[in-house]
């Protein structure tokens, strides 16, 4: 459903220039929830956006659904291709209620029925008619962070990205958006691209996880294999025992801080 | 004398009054504080940094404080205005936020944000607020405190950024460190440093350290005791260690709504909130044991 070959993404130019993805190769077959994980400034964000799209410049292959994707997109590409941002403040218009944010996509991509549309993509994630006339000051972060979902989900898209879906949200909170996500998977066998820095939140939703660092795809695991603790690269077995929670032991408290 | 509690809390209480009546943000929160690592978690809105500012006297209006007990060593809390609490803060609490970024100053070096703080409670000369800044960059594990002293916040990283921020809330020597989601912007590794360091200090300086965060695991890995809020109220306090057995059907729900390594569950439980955790609590009497 999506196969990246030699991805790479540079930002900036001359002595400024940043190699943000370095040949990423990688294939999520459909239906398959891929999971990203790896230090800040990796590259995760980047090679989701490059999936979706927003990169123009990105080199190397990008084929979802059986379809070379070229330096423009076409509408039906953009509509089967849909992305979910960390920020459940920032990614919905402060100005604009609920409907208003869910009936752009269906304007903008002409699909008409927008009504309906708006009241079963809310039901799907489950906000009930009262969520749909507030604005997102109005929401809780579940509810806004739903609201999101809904918003990718209201164009029936086939692939799912999805940028730290949970990380500004609490625990209990987070267990309503995984276990919504794995419905939405089950229901419309939607591929899913995600990222998280937590490794458990990643091996819930995962069968197979991808780690990076600086720009590279290091190692390709299992969830299976994560829960075992047989990964192989030293970096991601760092990653593991800081995730395990705080182990003065295993800190190395002078390691320079990436700049 | 060394075990009188740095920080006593008695039925602390906070409300904003709005037009529909009053918001009991915290509502008779109770606790002591020794040389320690104290956390308090709980979910979004439960009143974790609410208790954190209003021990530090930074509830906004029209919020106000109350309080049965509010003393930190000797000092009683209750009866400081804003003259007093600005003495008191950097030199005997100090308080570190999320974001470093919005805490410094960012048309200032941060090695002169820090010698400025230094002088401010000492009325150091420039020379020794340099020498103790640049000390102090030092003891937070800085490998080039020269270079860094020179840097505008905007020039370092997140992780740097938190350094930072820790050596200019001990400079002034505080007896207690509130840390509200010090580490939460952060990536899980420099997480885990930022904390070290922390640690370390709380430690050598003898100090008592208040960690706020939503992260059970973090808590319950790096702190001795934890707090458990819900809607205003400490619903639960246990040994950090002992949090996997907390005893409260919230602190149950939320433990177990965490996905985990190696135990995937199709479907995460979905806390069920019971009305009566909304109840109050009783406050604390003279007769409370
Ligand atoms: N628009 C941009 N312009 C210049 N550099 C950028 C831009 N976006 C990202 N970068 C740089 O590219 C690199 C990869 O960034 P990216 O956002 O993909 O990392 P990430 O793995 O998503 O990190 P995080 O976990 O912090 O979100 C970083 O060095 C970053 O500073
Ligand atoms: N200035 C204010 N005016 C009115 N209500 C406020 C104010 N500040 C906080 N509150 C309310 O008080 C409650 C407690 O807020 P607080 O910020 O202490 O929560 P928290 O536990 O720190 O949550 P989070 O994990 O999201 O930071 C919330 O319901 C919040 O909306
Ligand atoms: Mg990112
Ligand atoms: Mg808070």
């Amino acid at each position: 459903m999506i196969t990246l070959e030699n991805v790479s993404v540079a930002y900036g130019t001359g002595a400024r220039r940043v190699l943000a993805a370095s040949d990423v190769s990688l294939h999520v077959t459909p239906g398959e929830a891929f999971g990203l994980v790896g230090e800040s400034g990796s590259g995760k964000s980047t090679v989701l956006r490059a999936v979706a799209g927003l990169i123009a410049h990105a080199e190397g292959r990008i084929v979802l659904a059986g379809q070379e994707m070229g330096r423009r997109r076409s509408t039906a590409t953009r509509k089967m291709v849909q992305m979910v941002f960390q920020d459940p403040y920032g990614s919905l218009h402060p100005n604009q209620t609920v409907d208003q944010i869910l009936s752009m996509p269906v304007a903008i991509h002409r699909l008409g029925d927008a009504d309906r549309r708006v009241a079963t993509a809310l039901r799907e994630v489950g906000l009930g008619r009262e969520h749909r006339f507030r604005y997102p000051h109005q929401l809780s972060g579940g509810q806004r962070q739903r609201v999101a979902i809904a918003r990718a989900l209201i164009l029936q898209p086939r692939i799912l990205l999805l940028d730290e879906p949970t990380s500004a949200l609490d625990v209990s909170v987070q267990a309503e958006i995984l276990n919504l996500l794995t419905r939405l998977r089950r229901d419309h066998g939607l591929t899913m691209l995600m990222v998280s820095h937590d490794l458990a939140v990643i091996a819930h939703l995962c069968e197979r996880i991808g780690v990076m660092s600086r720009g590279e795809l290091l190692e390709l695991t299992t969830a299976d294999a994560l829960a075992s603790g047989t990964v192989t690269h030293p970096y991601t077995k760092q990653l593991l025992r800081s995730n395990q929670g705080f182990d003065p032991s295993s800190v190395d408290i002078d390691a320079t801080p990436a700049a | 004398m060394s075990d009188a509690p740095l920080l006593t809390v008695r039925n602390l209480r906070v409300v904003y009054p709005s037009d529909e009546g009053d918001f009991r943000a915290v509502r008779n929160v109770s606790f002591t504080l020794g040389r320690e690592r104290l956390g308090i978690v709980g979910e979004s809105g439960s009143g974790k940094s609410t208790t954190g500012r209003a021990i530090m006297g930074l509830v906004p209006e029209p919020g106000r404080v109350e309080a049965d007990l509010l003393r930190l060593g000797d000092t009683d809390l209750r009866t400081l205005n804003e003259r007093g609490f600005r003495k008191l803060r950097g030199k005997r609490i100090a308080m570190v936020l999320q974001d470093p970024k919005y805490s410094l100053d960012p048309v200032m070096t941060v090695g002169r944000q820090i010698a400025e703080t230094h002088r401010h409670h000492f009325r150091s000369s420039a020379k020794q607020a340099r020498a103790a800044a640049l000390e102090m960059l030092e003891a937070v594990h800085i490998r080039d405190p020269e270079r860094v002293y020179t840097q505008y916040p905007h020039q370092v990283s997140g992780g740097m950024g938190q350094r930072i921020m820790i050596a200019m809330m001990l400079i002034a020597g505080p007896d207690l460190l509130i840390a509200d989601e010090p580490t939460s912007a952060l990536d899980v590794t420099v997480q885990h440093q930022v904390l070290a360091i922390m640690d370390e200090q709380v430690r050598k300086r003898g100090m008592g350290l208040i960690l706020i965060s939503h992260n059970l695991h973090l808590v319950s890995s790096f702190c001795d005791r934890v707090l458990v809020m819900y809607a205003g109220q400490i619903v639960e306090s246990c040994k950090a260690a002992h949090l996997s057995e907390a005893q409260h059907p919230y602190t149950r729900g939320l433990l177990a709504a965490l996905p985990e390594l190696g135990h995937r569950r199709l479907v995460l439980p979905q806390l069920q909130r019971d009305p009566a955790w909304l109840e109050d609590v009783a406050p604390l009497t003279d007769a409370t044991p």
